[in-house]
């Protein structure tokens, strides 16, 4: 071996040490910063606290519906004392409370369907082109999201009257689409206009028609902003009561209005109500789960 | 990203334009159509153009209700938004944490709004509810039924525990997108803890505040659900804010002729404020 050789050798040798301290040093660096909010070790108490005071009335309302009415009124307990399922086994025997989250399942889903498919080309066209008044068009859609139902309440009655409309399920998943389909043209576009556009012009090279294409390789591109869109649409029609209640009597009235009848009408029974709140937060709190990773880009409209 | 200019795109936009035309611009006419008529009942309808605009803006009432109105908003707004940044800088950014923190701190957001009323009502109550039950204990005279104050505190809690997540979940988002570099420089700079969030975490955060900011105004100042369900405007007026007194008016008492024309004031500061919205964001998008 010559001594140029072992010169060369040492070198890199230490180049290689070098360059590893360096990386040690980085990550030690990084270790540090990953604790950069936590200089005080107790971090993690506002968090949790802040889920205790959001967990409390859901925790009051769950305890609640195990009891029986007259153990709600006479004792006051932090569990039930004698748990009870009475108040579920009334709401999924009778038709008129088991109903309600029929007519407010299938209006809501029909409302996601509606409002997503129209939604998908709109977005794409304000994410890839622009044409006259595209500007006007969507500050016009924008100021539908924001308008208040309470303007809408009485038109709304009279215009689904005059189409005989009233107490459908369709209707009320049309009158959603109000606020509905803004919602998702906007995050769709939020997502569409992260997806690079020489993806659709390498597909049009391909030779791939424009329906093709939208539905073969662009779809799947924005998979998760239309779960997202999907997502949002439903929580919107699911929490929303004053147009449902209004446009239905009894043949589409959606479970959250059968609660408020109940409460004026039977003489108040407490456990059921309870019971009832607390199953039309099931729903929410599964879909929540398969959007957990979206949910925050979902509410920044897709734009983060 | 640069677009081309093509016209055909409208009719990719037709759908969209058809269903909220149908939803928004007939319901939006009738109500025109009312506010400039009276009606003796019958269905004979009189002209009376500007009428109802000139009583709406001088009516006491309408005037109370928005000042209610705004000063709910304003609160909410000075509660929400630096409690929720508050929240979102403090919380895990890896390990099981993160989606325990997210659906859990979701779940309001998806409990229909009558049912938030509800769970609030019960909750509230002196005689069955946690919250009544401990104040009551506690030696404080709580009563959102009678007292407008507790009646005010009772709502704006309410909102608080509604929607704060909201912002936590947009403030998140904008956190979790700053990359790790930025933090690494501020450490080698010696920047303090404020220093970092004055000068990294805030203006990284701006954009999605902003929407956090629009989203709790516009809806806080439409809100109509929560306190007609624990309250019911009440006692007295003291929670009746726009919304409420709205549907009062045109389905309560069916004045169908100042219940349009405040629906069309009401719809006019919504427009002023979305274009405000609207300006904001798309300058933003544009220095971007």
């Amino acid at each position: 071996m010559s001594v140029a050789e072992d010169k060369l050798m040492a070198e890199r040798k230490g180049k290689i040490d070098e360059r590893s301290s360096m990386q040690n040093a980085q990550t030690a660096l990084a270790r540090t910063m990953r604790r950069r909010g936590e200089e005080s070790r107790f971090w993690w108490l506002i968090p949790t606290l802040y889920i205790i005071f959001l967990m409390l009335p859901i925790y009051w309302l769950i305890n609640m519906s195990f009891k029986t009415t007259a153990e709600i009124l006479s004792t006051f307990s932090l569990w039930p004392v004698k748990p009870t399922l009475h108040n579920y086994a009334v709401i999924f025997t009778d038709p008129s409370w088991y109903s309600g989250y029929i007519n407010s399942i299938i209006y809501v889903v029909m409302n996601t369907v509606i409002s997503v498919l129209a939604a998908l080309p709109a977005a794409y066209a304000f994410s890839r082109y622009r044409f006259l008044g595209d500007k006007h068009l969507f500050f016009w859609l924008l100021t539908n999201r924001m308008a208040p139902p309470a303007v809408f309440v009485l038109p709304f009655f009279q215009l689904y009257s005059a189409f005989g409309l009233i107490d459908t399920h369709i209707a009320v998943a049309i009158a959603h689409c109000l606020f509905n389909v803004p919602l998702a043209v906007w995050i769709l576009e939020g997502f569409m206009s992260g997806v690079p556009k020489e993806i659709d012009e390498t597909a049009y090279i391909d030779g791939y028609s424009f329906p093709r294409f939208f539905v073969k390789i662009f779809m799947p591109l924005i998979a998760s902003g239309i779960g997202v869109a999907c997502f949002f649409c439903f929580m919107f029609s699911w929490v929303e009561l004053l147009i449902a209640r209004t446009l239905t009597t009894t043949a589409a009235k959606p479970i959250a209005a059968t609660m408020t009848r109940t409460v004026s009408a039977s003489g108040l029974d407490w456990g059921v109500l309870a019971a009832a709140g607390v199953l039309t937060i099931i729903p929410g709190a599964l879909v929540i789960w398969f959007v957990r990773n979206y949910i925050a880009k979902g509410f920044a409209l897709g734009r983060v | 990203m640069d677009k081309t200019w093509n016209n055909k795109a409208w009719f990719m936009v037709l759908p969209v334009l058809l269903l909220v035309a149908f939803s928004a611009v007939i319901p939006l006419m009738t109500v025109v159509n009312y506010s400039v008529q009276d009606t003796f009942g019958n269905n004979q309808f009189f002209w009376a153009g500007t009428e109802w605009y000139a009583e709406m803006l001088h009516s006491e009432r309408f005037h109370a209700a928005l000042l209610r109105n705004l000063f709910f908003s304003f609160i909410i707004l000075a509660i929400e938004v630096p409690l929720g940044i508050l929240i979102a800088l403090n919380m895990p950014r890896k390990g099981w944490g993160v989606p325990v923190c997210l659906v859990l701190m979701s779940l309001p957001l998806l409990i229909p709004w009558n049912v938030v009323g509800t769970i609030w009502q019960v909750f509230g109550r002196v005689d069955i509810g946690l919250l009544g039950r401990t104040l009551s204990m506690l030696g404080i005279n709580y009563n959102y039924v009678q007292n407008p104050l507790h009646a005010w505190v009772t709502v704006i809690v309410m909102d608080v525990w509604h929607w704060t997540s909201l912002v936590v979940l947009l403030c998140y988002a904008g956190l979790v997108s700053i990359p790790d570099a930025f933090y690494q420089a501020a450490k080698i700079d010696g920047a303090s803890r404020w220093a970092v969030f004055r000068y990294i975490q805030l203006p990284k955060m701006n954009r999605v505040l902003l929407i956090a900011v629009l989203l709790r105004f516009m809806d806080s100042f439409m809100i109509y659900t929560e306190p007609f369900v624990v309250t019911g405007g009440g006692p007295g007026n003291s929670t009746t804010f726009l919304s409420i007194d709205l549907v009062k008016m045109a389905v309560g008492q069916f004045d169908l002729g100042p219940a349009a024309a405040m629906s069309i004031i009401y719809f006019l500061i919504i427009l002023a404020l979305s274009w405000v919205f609207y300006t904001v964001m798309t300058n933003y998008d544009a220095e971007r």
